[in-house]
């Protein structure tokens, strides 16, 4: 704990652009974050298991019965940009 | 004898024959229309949330139980994020570090009948993304491309993935792994497992290393391979430019590469996402799953017989050759036919000539599959006791087959209705021989003067006389000896 | 103003189901009551009087084919995080701003069917992520009580509706406090039920193992009949609880007798100031005097909730807000490859809060940070959880603040770690996933201001039954909630 977050990095992960002043302000704020989220680290879990959630159920599924899709219209109405009966997006950079 | 050796694993991702997608009621059916298999869940709109398929689970466990792994008794369902167009929810809900199924191993065979066996890593369940159609680049790939189109149809449906240990030794070994893989999951009914539909794709790690060493070496990852055969052909194109690389002293590096098709080689693929950091943590829109022994233990006692288990008893039990058991266990329904007729007649050798022979020709010519024909596996079972009971002889038991293809009914009947037994009254066929070599003087004169050959003549003629009846050993046997007295 | 806003929920079910009044003219009352004051208020980021006057029609036809609703044409703010089939649901947020619902959440429809009338889409934090409501995007909401100062956060929109009788029931949705500390700022009674007691299918998730929809009311009686008619098993949902729901409306009680009240050690009241300290020192005597016992009770680890909240639901939220993306549905910068298309649609789609909780969470999932942040907050969660199971084995119920302070000025807070801190007491509640509610409990004089406070009661999972009934009985004997009514009530109008 205690590393410098590098923001452009964790920012390309999470697919959002920052101008250098965001980057420089959400790199001072997450870091003044991390520094009160480090007081976790003064608790002993070593032996302790993680919790994911608190409810205890298992097993929860459903039966492999259909139910009524959307209605092709309605969904590609929300779409930004259609071509048909498809959703367009821009060119797929291979990186 | 090369000094490498190659060393190959397959990841295959096979998609799950449900009625419904893996989180959400969708229906799972392949080549709808673009985009009306679709609802909130597996669009990821705001607000919608997963709720897994009992049955793609069971699925899953059951082939797991197949291949002889070990099902642990806890299982959870993580999220896999990256950014995809194709892929709604950008994650994908996956398993990371507690999957379903937890090793096992796919036992296969190769053509010339040899067996093997492949270590699995691991089965996970997860779902599948949508399909992106690159325009604008004029092949349709994804390089160069101006733009592309998304369905959505496939995104959520479920997603079996394997993982086999790095322990397949070439393209053939590796191939015989997935036909293996692929015939075991048919014969559980899980999956169509079709690559041409994408309802099976698979990826092979390739390196290579020096015959007598244990280190691996480094892999390379290859994708892009849409048949069998471009998996046999991609990875042995890519053993031997890994093998040309270090001949040369350079060095094999880690990578993905795609199969080229066209050109017969492999070459370097970037990933999709330059930052291969994928985050994965338990998904908390779903509950952790419990799979209890006695479930492993009804669903191990439920199993079918499986391919490899049939492929030991064709070859082994019933002493068929390798490709006429892989003929076999690859027509299920003609399969199940074979084993009823030797269940029944216990004559496997018989059971196959027929099965194999006549009646899959009559199938081929006629477009009927054996199991759908007029000939029960009882009726053929009468015919086979009728050729052992040496009742008929071989030639009308084909004339039979054809006849009871033809819906003629019982080869007893036939047989009795038309007096086809066989003739096996010596004096009944000698006096035929008698006939036949009265009226062939000439030959019989030719075979006396030292042309031997043309016995064999004059026995189809007496046969001819016999329509057929006679007992053919029966026949060569009188021939010979009224040709020897003179 | 009309006499029937000022009505609430149990009453007008009442009436209407009677046919003493129907459920358009309350509807109507509702809308005129939105149109009178929700420019000044904020509460609404759009009033639906069209589904509004088209549901209380339907509702006035059931009841007429003589079906008795358990909330006959009861007016209620809908949180514009839950969706409602054919209505813009934004979040609050630019990159939802033109997005319409082709769903309605579970817990909606179950309000729907059981006879409310949605007078509107409330405002709300940007994604639910705030303490103010002033991460909203799109509006902004004033407290009924000072029109200077902020509702609290998330449900804001919804306190704010019910605070100033533009609905009887607000609809809200708790992460780590965003129904409590509303309630508490706006003088209602705020409940945050059993996690996975109300389904979350059709709440856009901020995080999904804290997200918890409950009501905002004006009574405790009010957030009962809200409670029961919202709560129960979902199959849409998987992590919704199968078993029945105690009907919580006919256990409300008037007194405290034999119920054990813990009061934390770990939350001093010294540190909120004079007039807070005594408010609560009189609450806890309250308590007191209606028959229940105070013991100490101790939540050690509670000191550690905001760390490990702040890991959790950003890590939460940095995949449930990927779906964000510009390719589906929302708003879209273009661009001329998909990557930065995506970079620009979230950077021009998302607020500064929404970034910074994406961008903390990514990190702390991110490769190499995983077991040092992530894994570790979700072990101190356990502790967390642990530290509640311990203190009910003592008690039956936990005592405490709702918030550090009252209702503060628009801006006040421009530091996002002090607002953070705004959720100090409720945090580990959500992180317990254990029923809580907070309940007006007196008032704070600041700056010429009499300002609401609340009280936070907390229950053992799936106690909602007995925690509504000792709220019912708090608020009988000491009726905070009725002493002094925003001045908006006031005909002549608006104060400052
Ligand atoms: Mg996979
Ligand atoms: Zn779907």
């Amino acid at each position: 704990m205690g590393e410098r977050i590098d923001v452009r990095y964790v920012a390309k992960l999470a697919r959002i652009e920052l101008t250098d002043d965001e980057v420089v302000r959400f790199g001072a704020q997450l870091g003044a974050l991390l520094e009160h989220v480090n007081a976790l680290g003064e608790l002993d879990v070593a032996s302790v298991p993680a919790t994911a959630q608190v409810v205890e159920s298992r097993n929860v599924a459903r039966d492999d019965e259909p139910r009524p899709s959307l209605d092709r219209e309605i969904v590609l109405d929300e779409a930004p940009h259609r071509q048909g009966a498809f959703v367009r997006v821009p060119k797929i950079l291979v990186e | 004898m090369s000094a490498y050796e190659a060393v190959v694993g397959i990841e295959c991702h096979v998609e799950l024959k449900t009625r419904t997608k893996m989180f959400c009621g969708c229906t799972n059916a392949f080549g709808a229309e673009p985009n009306t298999q679709v609802c909130p869940v597996c669009l990821a709109l705001p607000g919608a949330l997963p709720v897994p398929n009992r049955v793609a689970i069971a699925q899953t466990l059951r082939a797991g139980v197949a291949f002889g792994a070990d099902i642990p008794a806890f299982s959870k369902f993580d999220r896999k994020n990256y950014f995809y167009p194709d892929m709604p929810k950008n994650y994908q809900i996956s398993q990371y570090d507690m999957p379903l199924v937890v090793g096992g191993e796919v036992r296969y065979w190769l053509e010339d009948g040899t067996t093997g066996s492949c270590p699995l890593e691991r089965i996970h369940l997860e779902e599948d993304t949508g399909k992106s159609t690159h325009a604008g680049s004029g092949d349709g790939r994804i390089a160069g491309s101006a733009y592309s189109l998304v369905d959505f149809n496939r995104a959520g449906v479920p997603l079996m993935e394997c993982v086999s240990a790095p322990a397949l030794h070439g393209a053939a070994e590796a191939v015989a792994f997935l036909a293996s893989l692929r015939r075991t999951l048919l014969e559980l009914g899980v999956s169509d497992v079709k690559m041409e539909e994408g309802s099976l794709r698979c990826d092979a790690n390739v390196s290579v290393r020096l015959v007598g060493t244990s280190q691996l070496g480094t892999k390379a990852e290859i994708k892009n391979m849409n048949s069998f055969r471009s998996v046999h052909r991609a990875i042995e194109s890519e053993i031997d430019r890994q093998i040309a690389l270090l001949e040369k002293g350079e060095r094999v590096i880690q990578e993905t590469r795609g199969w080229d098709e066209i050109h017969g080689v492999t070459h370097p693929m970037r990933s999709k996402e330059e930052a291969h950091d994928y985050r994965y943590f338990p998904d908390p829109d779903l509950v952790p799953l419990e799979i209890s022994a006695s479930d492993v233990e009804r669903m191990r006692a439920e199993l079918p017989e499986l391919p490899w288990q049939r492929f030991e008893r064709y070859t082994g039990r019933y002493d068929l050759g390798a490709k006429q058991a892989t003929q076999l266990i690859d027509n299920p329904s003609l399969a199940r036919y074979f084993d009823r007729v030797v269940e029944l007649s216990r004559n496997p050798q018989q059971s196959t000539n027929f099965v194999l022979g006549e009646l899959s020709r009559l199938a081929n010519d006629t477009g009927t599959p054996v199991a759908d024909s007029s000939i029960a596996p009882e009726a053929l079972c009468e015919l086979i006791a009728l050729v052992e009971g040496k009742t008929i002889n071989s030639k009308i038991a084909k004339e039979l087959v054809e006849r009871m293809w033809a819906g003629e009914g019982s080869p007893r009947a036939i047989v009795e209705r038309e007096g086809l037994a066989q003739t096996s009254d010596p004096a009944a066929v000698d006096k035929i021989v008698e006939d036949v070599l009265a009226r062939n003087a000439d030959v019989v004169a030719d075979y006396r003067n030292g042309k031997t050959s043309v016995a064999g003549y004059l026995v189809g003629q007496v046969m001819k006389a016999s329509r057929g009846k006679a007992d053919p050993q029966l026949v060569a046997e009188l021939v010979k000896k009224r040709l020897g007295a003179s | 103003m009309s006499e029937l806003v000022e009505r609430g929920a149990a009453e007008i079910a009442r009436d209407v189901n009677a046919k003493r009044v129907s459920a358009r003219e309350i509807a109507d009352a509702a809308l005129a009551r939105a149109d009178a004051v929700d420019e000044r208020v904020g509460a609404y980021l759009r009033v639906l009087y069209d589904i509004a006057r088209e549901t209380a029609t339907r509702v006035d036809e059931r009841v007429a084919r003589g079906e008795k609703l358990p909330l006959a044409g009861v007016p209620f703010a809908v949180k514009d995080n839950m969706c409602l089939n054919g209505t813009r649901t934004t979040c609050a947020s630019r990159i939802l701003e033109r997005w319409t619902a082709p769903y309605t959440a579970t817990a909606v429809q179950r309000m729907l069917d059981a006879g409310c009338v949605p007078i509107g889409k409330s405002n709300l934090d940007e994604f639910a992520m705030g303490s103010s409501c002033e991460n909203s995007a799109l509006g902004v909401t004033r407290n009924p009580y000072d029109l200077g100062r902020v509702p609290g956060g998330s449900s804001g929109g919804s306190a704010a509706a019910v605070a100033a009788r533009e609905a009887a029931i607000g609809m809200g949705s708790d992460t780590g406090g965003s129904i409590r500390e509303p309630a508490a700022f706006c003088n209602l009674v705020g409940l945050k039920p059993t996690y996975g007691r109300v389904s979350r299918y059709g709440l856009i998730a901020f995080a999904s193992s804290l997200d918890q929809i409950g009501p905002l009311a004006r009574s405790v009686e009010d957030a009962a009949l809200a409670y029961d008619a919202m709560a129960g098993h979902d199959p849409m949902d998987s992590t919704s609880i199968a078993s029945e729901v105690e009907p919580t409306a006919t256990a409300l009680r008037n007194d405290l007798r034999g119920l054990r009240i813990g009061i934390v050690r770990e939350f001093p009241l010294d540190p909120l100031g004079a007039e807070m300290k005594s408010a609560y020192e009189q609450a806890y005597r309250d308590l007191e005097a209606l028959g229940a016992s105070l013991v100490e009770v101790c939540l050690p680890t509670a000191e550690y909730g905001l760390a490990t909240y702040y890991l959790i639901a950003p890590a939460e939220c940095s995949a449930n807000l990927a779906r964000f993306d510009g390719v589906r549905y929302g708003s879209n910068v273009d661009a001329g490859d998909v990557g930065t298309m995506y970079e620009r649609t979230r950077a021009a789609g998302f607020g500064p809060e929404v970034k910074r909780r994406i961008l903390i969470g990514t990190y702390a999932l991110s490769s190499g940070y995983y077991d040092a942040y992530y894994v570790r907050a979700q072990k101190a969660r356990t502790l967390v959880a642990r530290d509640f199971a311990k203190a009910f084995t003592s008690c039956d119920l936990i005592a405490s603040p709702a918030t550090s302070c009252p209702p503060f000025a628009l801006g006040a807070k421009s530091d996002p770690y002090s607002m953070y801190l705004m959720d100090y007491y409720t945090i580990p509640m959500s992180l317990a996933g254990v029923p809580a509610l907070s309940v007006p409990c007196g008032w704070a004089r600041e700056g010429g201001r009499t300002l609401p406070l609340g009280l936070q009661l907390v229950a053992p999972h799936f106690a909602e039954a007995l925690l509504l009934g000792a709220a019912h009985a708090y608020e009988g004997a000491t009726k905070h909630a009725g002493t002094y009514a925003p001045s908006l009530v006031a005909a002549s109008g608006v104060e400052s």
